[in-house]
């Protein structure tokens, strides 16, 4: 042991660090080593709020519409406003939050839900997120030119920019000025742990360890409908067999007062995946993200799987084409994308839509 | 504890009373949503059968005169058993324990990537979560890394840009510490009110585990960083998310936040990071970056996506709060708790978790009449700072309605608040940080329910 972090500390005290910190790489030799520019390049991606970071380049509403239709709108929807598979992005802010930098929708409770353009101050934040981790299933492949294409989509669809507009690392702070929500956060709290904001450091809530006629007699104001009973699955099969408490069979009714537990007879064994686990049609499902947008029995961004099946009986052959190439138009304006799969794999989940898509 | 709690939907469970047909015409009518057809089908079956007023012993002497367990020796007693290593080199957990398992909360996502599966707290013992029982919360999927391939990079206000690879990073100095990590969502769908049934849904994005690592200290120092001017630092990993976080350089001096490669005595599991996960005690599980590629120091905060659109607490005059990262003093009693049967009167052994994102947990006090009346419980050893503690109360159950909570009080005088406190400040839209005394209603039937109580 060379060094502890309390040593660190002391030596901050003593106001020593540059000159000791300098030395520190002595300390572990053999230990690290300088990272090349080019590797550095390669993964210093982030933006900070003041653009720091933001490679130059451009990109027009225009352009940025095309990509989001062929990559982005299968989740997020033509206009970034559903909310089928993730929080919708679009909506809600108006030309009085882009001049105010307060969106006046945060203050009503009769809103119904919160768009990333509702909440989000800093345009970098946008940038930075969809150049690091969109499209979701292909994170990182878009260029440079593309981000700021599909940024300038999303500022125009939010009536920040109009249609005619070309973001750029020119003119992105200009447009930073006019972001709805831009003066909607607060850093005055104590739940940073640290100085830095120079924040609150008491807590919000000031609750006293009363012991004897605390609070006056309880009312339950809130508890689950009945018809709620057995939504989370049967809850006597996510307890454990014995103890003190056992899981309630929420597949029948409240059991009578004083009545004797039943012993539960179906012990469901814990078996690792195997091999032919990871081979079932859900599983692969799952793993290809299908479900993100198809669901069994109901229209989600694509149709049902059991909709395919009665549209296209049998017919493997050919649902195993569309999982692979893709295709538009048949059931909708949304277009699904060829998936990265293998034919056998793409042939086991249309064999399981092909045969009804049951269970 | 006198009443019915007010609510007039504790009902003495005359379900039972029904046979068949009539439970299925009840649910039925339940259907189309006839409250009182229901009302009145209870109460006429209820009327026709006499309660049972004594409790039945909870392991009566059978009639032959004994136990069949004890009388008959079973196989396991008269035969040979299993040998050495027959499981594959692993070993798993009894095939009898299969229902402790993590789960998702049905309908919370649309997809398995990014979601969450919660540990179950209920089925639980001491502090320390099983690795393979740890909550997850993945944002765009998990992967299984090959730790010879894995870099760690130091870059930004630095001497020298650094790599590391893992064999570097476990030649060093190594600490071992015990922490909870507790996602900032925990208990955020009860928020408003009682959205899920048991402690696994409210409380399970929750779990304690002793991490292995090198401070992140001694890596900015073998960068040479600038400590002084570098107030911030941005943790990314290497997933497709390349999930990145600021924390803040002051709590990284301190000593407590660390590189971790290991976790219970093996290395990190997978859903949890493997092989290089950073470890920030007492600040809410996004900042422990999984699969962590890159460190970076700066001078300002980096306001990325999880601390700019999510992660991110709304307050009742529009306004956000941004960078809440502290998990405040909070616990929970994990038994008896919600979708529990508590098989009969008498004793019980109230069991539960404290923690606190400020340090130790001091004291936990624990009501069964709904926070009028509070006894302390006995804690646990260990008690460590930012990790789980477990407390205990003994409780006689005398088969009336009752009312569970329990209040932490951490080192620093905090004492954990009531929904009434937390709303009057933050109301019921911040989705994050709900950190309020949580309530089980223990009824006649012995099953238990979440609830909030006024």
């Amino acid at each position: 042991m060379f060094r502890f972090p309390k040593t660190a500390i002391a030596c901050m005290l003593l106001a020593l660090c540059s000159t000791s910190f300098a030395q520190g790489a002595t300390n572990f030799p053999g230990v690290g080593r300088d990272a090349t520019p080019k590797e550095v390049a390669a993964w210093d991606i982030d933006v900070r709020p003041d653009f720091k970071g933001l490679p130059p380049g451009s990109g027009t509403v225009a352009k940025g519409q095309d990509i989001w239709e062929a990559k982005c709108a299968q989740c997020h929807g033509f206009f970034g406003e559903s909310g089928e598979v993730f929080s919708p992005l679009i909506g809600g802010v108006t030309q009085d939050d882009i001049k105010s930098g307060n969106v006046a929708n945060l203050r009503t409770t009769t809103f119904p839900g919160r768009t990333t353009f509702m909440k989000v101050a800093t345009l970098s934040t946008v940038w930075d997120f969809i150049n690091r981790a969109m499209p979701w299933n292909a994170p990182k492949s878009l260029s440079t030119d593309d981000v700021y294409a599909v940024t300038a989509f999303m500022l125009n669809l939010s009536g920040i920019v109009p249609d005619d507009f070309t973001l750029s690392d020119k003119n992105i702070r200009e447009v930073q000025n006019r972001m709805p929500n831009r003066n909607g956060m607060t850093t005055e709290h104590s739940l940073w742990p640290g100085k830095e904001f120079r924040g609150v450091s008491k807590p919000d809530t000031h609750n006293v360890a009363c012991m004897k006629d605390c609070a006056p007699e309880p009312k339950v104001a809130s508890m689950l409908p009945d018809f709620a009973r057995n939504a989370h699955g049967n809850l006597a099969e996510q307890n454990r067999l014995v103890g003190a408490q056992h899981g309630a069979d929420t597949t029948r009714p409240e059991r009578k007062v004083g009545a004797p537990i039943e012993p539960v007879t179906n012990v469901p064994a814990s078996s690792p995946k195997t091999e032919a686990d990871t081979k079932q049609p859900t599983a692969l499902m799952q793993k290809y993200i299908c479900t993100t947008c198809h669901a069994v029995d109901r229209k989600i961004v694509g149709p049902a799987f059991m909709d395919v099946a009665k549209k296209y009986p049998g017919q493997v052959d050919y649902i195993t084409k569309k999982i692979q190439s893709g295709g538009s138009g048949i059931w909708g304006p949304v277009p699904m994308p060829a998936q990265k799969l293998t034919e056998a794999e793409a042939r086991t989940i249309a064999t399981w839509i092909a045969g009804g898509a049951g269970k | 504890m006198q009443g019915d709690f007010g609510s007039g939907r504790v009902q003495k469970a005359p379900e039972s009373f029904l046979d068949q047909k009539g439970i299925k015409t009840v649910f039925e009518e339940a259907k189309k949503g006839r409250r009182d057809f229901i009302r009145n089908a209870f109460a006429a079956a209820a009327a026709g059968v006499a309660v049972p007023a004594a409790i039945a012993q909870g392991n009566p002497v059978p009639s032959e005169g004994g136990d069949v367990n004890i009388l008959k020796l079973p196989e396991h007693s008269t035969n040979l058993g299993q040998g050495v290593a027959s499981d594959g080199g692993y070993g798993k957990p009894s095939k009898f324990e299969g229902n402790v398992q993590r789960r998702q909360s049905p309908g919370l996502t649309q997809t398995t990537q990014a979601s969450v599966s919660f540990a179950p707290l209920q089925s639980l013992f001491g502090i320390v979560t099983p690795s393979g029982l740890h909550f997850e919360r993945h944002h765009q999927g998990w992967w299984d890394i090959d730790p010879s391939k894995h870099r760690l990079m130091i870059n930004g206000m630095v001497n020298a840009s650094k790599v590391f690879t893992l064999d570097e990073i476990m030649r060093l100095p190594s600490v071992s510490r015990f922490h909870f990590i507790e996602c900032g969502a925990n208990t955020a769908v009860d928020w408003g009110n009682v959205a899920v049934p048991t402690v696994q849904y409210t409380h399970g994005m929750l779990s304690c585990s002793e991490f292995t690592g090198v401070p992140l200290i001694t890596l900015l120092e073998l960068a040479g960083a600038d400590l002084k001017n570098g107030k911030f630092v941005l943790a990314e990993g290497a997933d497709g998310s390349s999930m990145t976080r600021t924390i803040p350089m002051s709590l990284i001096l301190s000593g407590e936040v660390f590189v971790a490669y290991g976790q219970n005595g093996e290395m990190l599991r997978p859903e949890q990071g493997y092989p290089l996960r950073l470890i920030v005690p007492g600040v809410q599980g996004v900042s422990w970056v999984k699969y962590l590629r890159r460190i970076k120091v700066g001078d300002m905060p980096f306001a990325t996506k999880d601390e700019a659109v999510h992660y991110i607490d709304l307050l009742p005059g529009g306004q956000h709060r941004q960078y809440t990262s502290i998990q405040e003093c909070k616990s929970v009693v994990t038994t008896p708790s919600g979708g529990q049967v508590l098989l009969d009167k008498g004793f019980y052994n109230i069991t539960g978790l404290a923690w606190s994102g400020r340090g130790k947990v001091k004291k936990v006090d624990v009501s069964v009449d709904g926070g009028r009346n509070w006894r302390t419980a006995r804690i646990e050893q260990p008690v460590m700072s930012k990790a789980l503690t477990r407390f205990n109360l003994d409780w006689v159950w005398d088969g009336k309605p009752a009312i569970i909570q329990s209040r932490a009080t951490d080192e620093t005088g905090f004492v954990q608040p009531t929904y009434q406190q937390l709303r009057s400040v933050r109301g019921t839209r911040s989705i994050y940080h709900n950190n309020a005394i949580q309530s089980w209603l223990v009824q006649e039937s012995g099953e238990v329910k979440n609830v909030q109580v006024s």
